[in-house]
């Protein structure tokens, strides 16, 4: 169980995280998704007693990381899989790590073995190393002392489809054991695949949270015609608000019924009409993180 | 599993300071820039022994040239050594690891010095082995009688001297946590500093009363200069060495402990 309460991490006049609270549940994989900037990485290393909090507090199970004896071997963190020394091999990484744990070297093996790094890859210095290898080699140290807890950071950044993949049914696997696992993301397709619970931040703020399900269910309508102008000029006149939606159609909060009959009594032929609830995370998160945002590209056309 | 199940466990073994300072030990060798900076220190004072038996006279030969020979070019590669232990958690961001296993900023501050000060009496003794070598197998080749004329009591002066090189050397790094900005400012430390102060004491009375009593390396002449003749010799290494070395290095691990690990 890891407990955010109202944290607030300023430097100078500028939050980086603003009044922060969420929790992540044994048992579960949290999502914790933003854009670039938004406060997930300082988030987490205050979490991980990285960088102190101006102001509320981040527990693992009621206690503060610092406060933690051997904490590698109770909390996972992977915080910046570049983070390494070059010139340092992969297993001479999880060898310090397993040392400094006072681990058995066989754990070492173990680790390389669960996340596909043949031992002819272990040998070579992590400055040949791709992103996807640092990662894995990332996830790796943090799973070496079989942590109860997991606090990643950015951890499918650099890995290949197949290797989200392969760390969703880690992950999952992990938490199906009983496991905590925070892991964040600025890609949402990631959080998507990978996560049960989804935390959105923009700004250092939380803007949404909530099971996947829950931020998934979106009431509202995805609809296509090969004449647009026509159908929103149709739309406009039967009173529906639509905007503009990633893939050429447009999205309203009305039901399909409602935009099939507007549709049909201005005569517009449609490609497509169906609940939004495919779409829907997507244009939560380019919604939610809009006003947040650092570039304020409003789609073109787009009603206010 | 329960919620319980998972709770952490505040009563667990913490991380044990003889367990990190393994670990710093080895962090020290295992790459290629950290095994060859080692290796320097045998080679350099191997070339150093060899470069006295071929150019030293006969008649010089005796091993207080050889140990100077040996000790000198360790009084710059041991405080980079101790740099480089401390300023690669900050260069390489390894510190992102080294400081989420173990919390204890000052116990892994501490593991390294005790890391860089076992590497620094290590590699003197070394280095005074081969130019021990160097002194009987020079003298051999040369035909002229062994000369042994620096005592243990004088050896250990100046392997001190070295390890207060080497702390210097860690203070920089631990105050600028930056590898090229602490190394450039070792050299300012110990070859400007000491070149202004001998001026400054040259030029004003005033300062040349206290000059012993602020001038860090030249309070340590006493070290690598066959001992301390009186009290004030002792008092005066103590007082400069509080001002150049004892106090800057707590204002930098206070305010290591305070910073932010990125």
């Amino acid at each position: 169980m890891i407990t955010v309460e109202g944290l607030t991490k300023s430097y100078g006049g500028f939050k980086a995280v603003d009044n922060v609270s969420f929790e992540c549940r044994p048992g579960a994989v949290t999502g914790f998704l933003g854009p670039n900037g938004a406060g997930k990485s300082t988030t987490m290393r205050i979490m991980a007693g990285l960088t102190p909090a101006s102001s509320g507090a981040a527990l693992v199970s009621g206690v503060h990381y610092s406060d933690i004896p051997n904490p590698g071997t109770q909390v996972g963190v992977l915080l910046d899989a570049s983070a390494q020394h070059a010139g340092r091999t992969g297993r001479e990484i999880l060898t310090l790590s397993a040392l400094t744990m006072g681990l058995p070297m066989s754990r070492v093996d173990e680790m390389l073995q669960l996340v596909s790094l043949t031992s002819e890859e272990s040998k070579r210095r992590v400055k040949n190393y791709s992103l996807g290898m640092r990662q894995r080699l990332g996830i790796a140290n943090a799973l070496l002392g079989d942590p109860k807890i997991l606090i990643l950071d950015e951890p499918a950044n650099g890995l290949d489809p197949a290797g989200i993949h392969w760390m969703r049914s880690l992950l999952r696997e992990y938490a199906n054991r009983g496991g905590t696992v925070l892991l964040s993301s600025h890609l949402l397709h990631e959080i998507e695949v990978i996560a049960d619970e989804i935390i959105v931040i923009g700004n250092g703020r939380i803007v949404a949270q909530g099971t996947k399900a829950e931020l998934l269910q979106t009431a509202g309508t995805f609809v296509k015609a090969g004449d647009m102008s026509a159908l929103a000029n149709a739309l406009t006149t039967a009173g529906i608000t639509a905007s503009p939606s990633g893939d050429g159609g447009l999205r309203t909060e009305s039901t399909p019924e409602q935009v099939g009959k507007a549709a049909a009594s201005a005569g517009v032929a449609l490609i497509e009409l169906r609940p939004a609830e495919g779409a829907g995370l997507e244009e939560m998160f380019l919604e939610l993180t809009s006003d947040t945002q650092r570039e304020k590209n409003t789609p073109e056309g787009a009603q206010a | 599993m329960s919620a319980t199940a998972i709770a952490i466990d505040t009563n667990r073994p913490g991380v044990p300071m003889s367990r990190l300072v393994r670990v710093e030990l080895r962090k020290m060798f295992d790459t290629r820039s950290g095994f060859w900076l080692m290796m320097s220190i045998a080679i350099v004072a191997a070339l150093a022994t060899i470069g006295c038996i071929l150019f030293v006279p006969n008649e010089n030969l005796e091993f207080a040239v050889f140990g100077s020979a040996v000790g000198f070019p360790m009084a710059i590669l041991l405080p980079i050594v101790a740099i480089l232990a401390v300023t690669g958690e900050w260069s390489q961001r390894t510190g992102l690891i080294t400081f989420t296993l173990a919390p204890n900023r000052g116990q892994v501050i501490l593991s390294k010095a005790i890391a860089a000060v076992i590497v620094g009496v290590v590699s003197m003794i070394l280095a005074f082995a081969i130019g021990a070598i160097g002194n009987v197998v020079g003298s051999l080749l040369n035909g002229v009688d062994i000369v042994w004329d620096v005592s243990i009591g004088d050896l250990l002066l100046i392997i001190l001297g070295n390890v207060l090189g080497l702390l210097v050397g860690f203070m920089l790094g631990v105050l600028i946590r930056n590898t090229p900005g602490a190394i450039v400012a070792y050299f300012v430390y110990s070859f400007v500093l000491p070149t202004i102060f001998g001026i400054l004491a040259e030029l004003v009375d005033w300062f040349k009363d206290i000059h012993l009593w602020i001038d860090f390396g030249a309070a340590q002449t006493p070290l690598f200069d066959g001992g301390f003749d009186n009290g004030e010799q002792y008092a005066q290494l103590g007082v400069s060495g509080l001002i150049w070395l004892v106090i800057p290095l707590t204002i930098g691990v206070w305010s290591v402990l305070r910073s932010e690990v990125k």
